[in-house]
C-alpha cells in the first residue's frame, strides 16, 4: 500500500512550455565539444582520423558560437536549464553577448590551434591524445562561457584545468614535468580558493544561479560580509588569470609544453579567468567591485609593469611572450577597477584582442623556431632574409600586441585610457601607456635582432620550405587583428552594448525568471 | 553544531596551509589532500547541518514527508570529492614522474624549466 | 601474482563483481547506488582479475581498449542529454518509455542511459589508469 502525498503543482518548479529550437544554441556548443572528444577517443587508434574530425568539429563549433552570438545580439540573453527544472533548481545555462562574444573568439582560436598542430603534432602526440584533451579542453572554455550557475562554472574550470594538464605534459621531457609541477600545484589551490569562495556564497545566500544571486544581493548586503565574500572571489580569479603577486606559475610553465599548446594555454586559459572575474565582480557584486576598485587598480597596474618589464628581460621568446600575457591581464584588471560601460567594455574588448594576437604570437614563436633554429634571442637572425612575408605577419602582431594602430590592440587602449581619464586615474592611464611603450621596445628589439639581424654564418643555411598549415593559421589571426583594427565599429558597438548588459543585468535577469517569476 | 564544524574546518585548513608551504613535494601533496577535505566540510558546514533525516523522498510520495537535510551540499561534495580525487592521482603521479626525471622533491632545486643566471638578451649587434 | 589460490577464485569472484556492479547501476535510480560507485565495482573486479592473470588477459578480456570504452560512454551519456531535443523539453530532461518485454512491463529512461554512460566512463577511464599502474608494478 503506497503512501501518496497531496497533489503537488509541478508548474512551480517544472519547465512545462515546449522548448524554442534556437534555445538549443546555448547548450549545443558545450554538448558538441564532449561528442566529438568522446568520438576522437573512440578512434584513439585511427591517429590519421583526429586532424581532419577535430579541425572540421571546430569550424562548426566556430560556426555554432556565431550563430549564437548573432542570436544574442537580436535578442538578448538566452537561457536553458537542465532537465526541466526551473532556475533557480536546476542549473540555468545563460549566455549574454560577453559570453557569446569569448565563446566565439575562443572557438576561432581553437580552431587556428588545430590547424597548426596538424604539423607541430606529431604521431606519438596523437596517439596520446592531442586532439580529445583539445576538444574537452575547448567544453570546459565553452562552458565556463555559457554557464549561468557559480558552481557549474566551478565544474567547467576543472574539466579545462584537467584537459590542460594532459596537453602540458604532452611528450613528458624534463622540462615539462618541473613546469607541470609548478602548473599543477598553484591551479589547484586557485581553484580550491574559487571552490572555498563558492562554499561561502552558497552558506549566504542558499543559492547557487548567478541571476538569483544578482537579484538577492541587494536586501543581503546590509548583514552579510559581501565584501570579505568578494575579495576571496577576486583572489582566486586572479591567481588563475595570473595577476602580479600570484603570477608565477605562468613563465614558470607556459613555455615548456609543444608551441601550440603554449599558443592554446595562451589564448584561452587565463582569459576565462578574466572572464570569471568580470562576471562575478562586475555582474554579480557591483557595489562590492566598487569597494574593491583601488586594489584591483594597483593589483593591475603593478601586474602590467611587472609583465612588461619582465618581457624585457627574457632572452627566450617563449618567455618574453608569457610576460606579455601578464601584462596583458594587468590591462584588463585596469579595465574591471575602471568599471562603467568604458572600463567594462574595454576589459573585454582587451581579452578579445589579447585571445586572438598572444595565440598568434606563440605560433609565430614557434615558426621562427623552426626557420631560425630556436628560442634564444642570442641565436635567432637573419628571419627577414629567410621568410619575408612571415616577418611582415610577426611586425603585425608586434604592433598589435603593443597597442599600436591600425591593430587591434589599439581600440582597447584608447577606451581604457579614456575610461581611466573620465574617472580621473590619471595615474592607471599613465600605467597604461607607460606598458605599451615598454612592451613596444621588447617586441621592437626582438625584431632588431631575430629578425634583421643578419644570419650567423652557423645558421642553418637549408631553406625549409614552411608548410601551408603552419602559415595559415598564422595569416588567419593576423587578419583577425587588422580586420578589427581598421573596422572596429561591430565589435565596439557590441562590447559596448554587453558592458550596458553587464552593468544592468535586468535583461540577464529576465531571460532566467521570465515575467518576474522570481522566487 | 556549526560552530565545531567551522572550528574543525579552520584545524584542517591550518594544517593543510602549512603543509602546502614546504619545500618538499610530499608534503604538499599531503596538504593538497587535507586541503580537499577541509573545503569539502565547509561547504557542507554552509550547507547548516540536520543530522539522522537522509533526504531522501519515501515510494509513492512526490514530497519528502518531514524536514529532511539539505542535499544540495551533498551533492556538490560529491562533485568537489571526484574532482579533487582525480587532481590528486594526477599531482601523485606527477611528483612521482618528477622524483624520478628530476632526481629531487625539493621544489628549490626544481629549476629545470626556469635555469639559474640566465643570460639578458644581447643589447644590440 | 602467481597464486594459486587466487588464481582458483578469481573467476569466480569477478564474475559475482560484475555483476553485482550491474545490479549497483541499474537500482540506483531510485534508491542508493548509480554509475559510478557501480562503475567503480567493476574496475574492481577487471583489477583482480588483472593481479591474478597478469594485465594482458584483462586488456583481451575487455576486448576494447579502456579509453575507447570511456569516449563511448562519453557519448552515451551526451547522447541521451540530446535525445530531448526530439521531444521539445530542455536539456537531459528524463523522457520514459514502458515497453513489454515478456508480459513485464519494464521502464526505460534517458536517466538510465546516462547512468550506463557514466558507468562506461568511469570503468574505462579507471581501468586504465589501474591497469597502467599494474603493468609498471609487474616489472
Amino acid at each position: 500500500m503506497a503512501v501518496s502525498s497531496p497533489p503537488v503543482d509541478l508548474s512551480a518548479a517544472l519547465v512545462l512550455k515546449p522548448v524554442a529550437a534556437v534555445d538549443w544554441l546555448v547548450i549545443l556548443p558545450v554538448a558538441w565539444c564532449i561528442g566529438i572528444g568522446a568520438v576522437l577517443m573512440m578512434v584513439r587508434h585511427r591517429t590519421f582520423l583526429h586532424p581532419p574530425i577535430a579541425v572540421a568539429a571546430l569550424g562548426i563549433l566556430a560556426g555554432l558560437d556565431a550563430t549564437l552570438l548573432w542570436h544574442v545580439a537580436q535578442n538578448g540573453p538566452v537561457t536553458m536549464v537542465m532537465g526541466r527544472w526551473l532556475p533557480p533548481f536546476g542549473i540555468a545555462f545563460t549566455v549574454d553577448l560577453t559570453g557569446a562574444l569569448f565563446a566565439l573568439i575562443a572557438a576561432v582560436v581553437a580552431l587556428a590551434g588545430a590547424v597548426a598542430a596538424v604539423t607541430d603534432i606529431n604521431d606519438g602526440g596523437r596517439r596520446y591524445g592531442f586532439y580529445p584533451f583539445l576538444m574537452l579542453l575547448m567544453a570546459g572554455v565553452s562552458g565556463a562561457f555559457l554557464t549561468g550557475d557559480i558552481f557549474n562554472l566551478y565544474v567547467w574550470f576543472e574539466v579545462l584545468l584537467i584537459s590542460s594538464f594532459g596537453l602540458l605534459v604532452l611528450g613528458a621531457e624534463r622540462e615539462q614535468i618541473d613546469g607541470a609541477v609548478k602548473y599543477g600545484f598553484l591551479n589547484l589551490v586557485g581553484t580550491t580558493l574559487f571552490l572555498i569562495a563558492t562554499g561561502y556564497l552558497y552558506g549566504i545566500f542558499g543559492t547557487l544561479n548567478m541571476a538569483d544571486i544578482a537579484a538577492k544581493a541587494g536586501p543581503l548586503r546590509e548583514t552579510a560580509p559581501l565584501t570579505t565574500l568578494i575579495a576571496l572571489f577576486v583572489f582566486a580569479f586572479a591567481m588563475k588569470a595570473a595577476a602580479f603577486p600570484v603570477n608565477f606559475w605562468l613563465p614558470a610553465s607556459y613555455h615548456t609544453p609543444r608551441i601550440v599548446v603554449s599558443a592554446l594555454f595562451a589564448g584561452l586559459l587565463t582569459k576565462v579567468g578574466i572572464y570569471a572575474l568580470i562576471r562575478v565582480s562586475v555582474m554579480l557584486f557591483p557595489l562590492e567591485r566598487d569597494d574593491l576598485s583601488l586594489v584591483i587598480a594597483a593589483v593591475g597596474a603593478l601586474t602590467m609593469i611587472t609583465g612588461a618589464l619582465g618581457a624585457l628581460a627574457q632572452t627566450d621568446t617563449r618567455r618574453l611572450l608569457g610576460y606579455l600575457v601578464i601584462s596583458g591581464i594587468g590591462s584588463m584588471l585596469a579595465g574591471i577597477a575602471l568599471g562603467g560601460p568604458g572600463g567594462i567594455g574595454g576589459a573585454v574588448f582587451y581579452a578579445l584582442h589579447s585571445m586572438v594576437v598572444m595565440t598568434a604570437l606563440y605560433l609565430a614563436a614557434g615558426l621562427a623556431a623552426r626557420l631560425g633554429g630556436g628560442f634564444s634571442m642570442a641565436s635567432l637572425s637573419g628571419l627577414y632574409a629567410r621568410h619575408a612575408l612571415f616577418s611582415a605577419l610577426s611586425l603585425m602582431l608586434f604592433f598589435a600586441v603593443s597597442g599600436l594602430p591600425p591593430f587591434s590592440g589599439f581600440w582597447p587602449k584608447v577606451m581604457l585610457v579614456k575610461a581611466a581619464l573620465d574617472g580621473g586615474a590619471g595615474w592607471l592611464a599613465a600605467a597604461l601607456l607607460f606598458t605599451g611603450f615598454l612592451t613596444m621596445i621588447a617586441t621592437g628589439r626582438l625584431f632588431l635582432l631575430a629578425y634583421w639581424r643578419p644570419a650567423a654564418a652557423a645558421a642553418p643555411s637549408a631553406q625549409d620550405a614552411v608548410p601551408a598549415t603552419a602559415l595559415l593559421p598564422l595569416i588567419a589571426l593576423t587578419a583577425v587583428s587588422v580586420l578589427i583594427g581598421l573596422f572596429p565599429q561591430t565589435l565596439l558597438g557590441l562590447v559596448h552594448e554587453a558592458a550596458l548588459t553587464l552593468d544592468e543585468p535586468s535583461a540577464y535577469l529576465h531571460s532566467v525568471f521570465p515575467a518576474g517569476s522570481a522566487p | 553544531m556549526e560552530p565545531v564544524f567551522s572550528l574543525l574546518t579552520g584545524i584542517f585548513l591550518t594544517i593543510a596551509i602549512y603543509l602546502m608551504m614546504s619545500k618538499f613535494i610530499i608534503r604538499m601533496l599531503m596538504g593538497v589532500v587535507i586541503l580537499g577535505n577541509a573545503v569539502n566540510l565547509l561547504i557542507f558546514t554552509s550547507g547548516r547541518i540536520m543530522r539522522e533525516v537522509p533526504p531522501v523522498i519515501g515510494p509513492g510520495l512526490d514530497v519528502p514527508a518531514g524536514p529532511v537535510a539539505n542535499p544540495l551540499p551533498q551533492a556538490l561534495i560529491l562533485t568537489a570529492i571526484v574532482i579533487s580525487f582525480s587532481f590528486f592521482a594526477f599531482l601523485l603521479v606527477l611528483s612521482w614522474r618528477a622524483y624520478s626525471t628530476l632526481g629531487t622533491d625539493n621544489t628549490d632545486e626544481m629549476r629545470v624549466a626556469e635555469p639559474d643566471g640566465t643570460p639578458l638578451p644581447p643589447l644590440g649587434y | 601474482m602467481r597464486s594459486l589460490i587466487l588464481r582458483t577464485v578469481a573467476p569466480l569472484i569477478v564474475g559475482l563483481m560484475v555483476l553485482f556492479s550491474i545490479f549497483v547501476l541499474l537500482r540506483g535510480h531510485n534508491e542508493p547506488g548509480g554509475g559510478f560507485i557501480g562503475g567503480l565495482i567493476a574496475v574492481a573486479a577487471l583489477s583482480i582479475y588483472g593481479i591474478a592473470f597478469g594485465v594482458e588477459t584483462v586488456r583481451r578480456a575487455i576486448v576494447f581498449h579502456p579509453l575507447a570504452i570511456a569516449g563511448a560512454g562519453l557519448m552515451l551519456s551526451t547522447l541521451s542529454g540530446l535525445v530531448s531535443m526530439v521531444f521539445h523539453v530542455p536539456f537531459m530532461t528524463g523522457l520514459w518509455i514502458y515497453p513489454v518485454i515478456l508480459g513485464e512491463e519494464v521502464p526505460l529512461s534517458s536517466v538510465m542511459t546516462f547512468d550506463i554512460g557514466v558507468y562506461l566512463v568511469v570503468v574505462g577511464a579507471v581501468t586504465s589508469v589501474a591497469l597502467s599502474l599494474e603493468e609498471r608494478g609487474e616489472d
